[in-house]
């Protein structure tokens, strides 16, 4: 496992293109193509949102902290944050296929990050509050 | 993220460009809402310009298409929609609430 990057942003909505640009940056090292960049790029960004809307309910609340590493073949974005514990269970799956009337607003953000990435896992701890931990692998099918 | 609004004869052409995430999707609402609010429910939106589109943009999306098509007085087209986000437009089946066209041309000529 190879450290690429770790930093520190305010949880705030306007860290969102520099978080981005960040993974960005590391995925296009790592050998990623334009389509599975914009993958990783749309499940950190969901992620980050989902931290600042639902663990810290709110903009300036906390920060959040990300560590990326590699192996050959696959990239790991962890993204931690000390909001309230965050259980994707309560998250309700989104309605995908129904008419616009049937549809709201909700469980989009955590679909494309389940959907757009290889493995995604959430964890929760009193010492380290929450951590999802997202991987993306070079040759992966999806 | 930059959102201009022009008014045409048959409906308003809303050109977004740059990114729309949590950060700015409140702000292409309002712009959409400045149409709307006019009784403006014929829109073109050309995402020609726009390099990332998260769930907020879709959610913001998605309710201007329900404003629109409410008691059928109009609809939103969506033109020039980058592949990558028509991907993502495709995987959470937003695809079948919009109309999509190549160019503007061919989006507003339907209204």
């Amino acid at each position: 496992m190879h450290l690429m990057e770790h930093a520190v942003f305010p949880g705030r909505y306007d860290s969102l293109e520099i978080i981005c640009d960040l993974v960005t940056d590391q995925a296009t090292k790592a050998g990623f193509d334009e389509t599975a960049i914009y993958a990783i790029q749309t499940a950190v960004d969901e992620a980050c949102s989902n931290i600042i809307e639902h663990a810290y309910q709110g903009e300036d609340k906390g920060s959040i902290e990300v560590t990326v590493t590699s192996t050959d073949d696959c990239i790991t974005i962890n993204l931690a944050d000390r909001g309230i514990p965050f259980n994707p269970a309560n998250i309700p799956e989104p309605n995908i296929n129904g008419s616009l009337d049937e549809r709201d607003n909700h469980g989009l953000g955590l679909y494309f990050m389940n959907k757009l990435m290889d493995k995604v896992y959430f964890e929760f701890s009193e010492q380290a509050g929450n951590t999802v931990t997202m991987v993306k692998c070079l040759h992966h099918p999806h | 993220m930059e959102v201009t609004t022009n008014r045409l004869k048959h409906c308003n052409l809303i050109t977004v460009k740059g990114r729309v995430d949590s950060a700015t999707a409140p702000d292409l609402s309002k712009a959409i809402a400045q149409s709307t609010d006019a009784g403006d429910y014929h829109l073109v939106i050309d995402l020609g310009g726009v390099d990332f589109l998260s769930s907020a943009g879709l959610r913001v999306l998605m309710l201007a298409q329900k404003t629109c098509k409410r008691y059928n007085r109009g609809e939103i087209k969506l033109a020039k929609v980058p592949p990558k986000i028509k991907s993502a437009l495709d995987l959470v089946g937003f695809t079948i609430l919009f109309n999509f066209y190549d160019d503007v041309v061919s989006a507003v000529g339907q209204f």
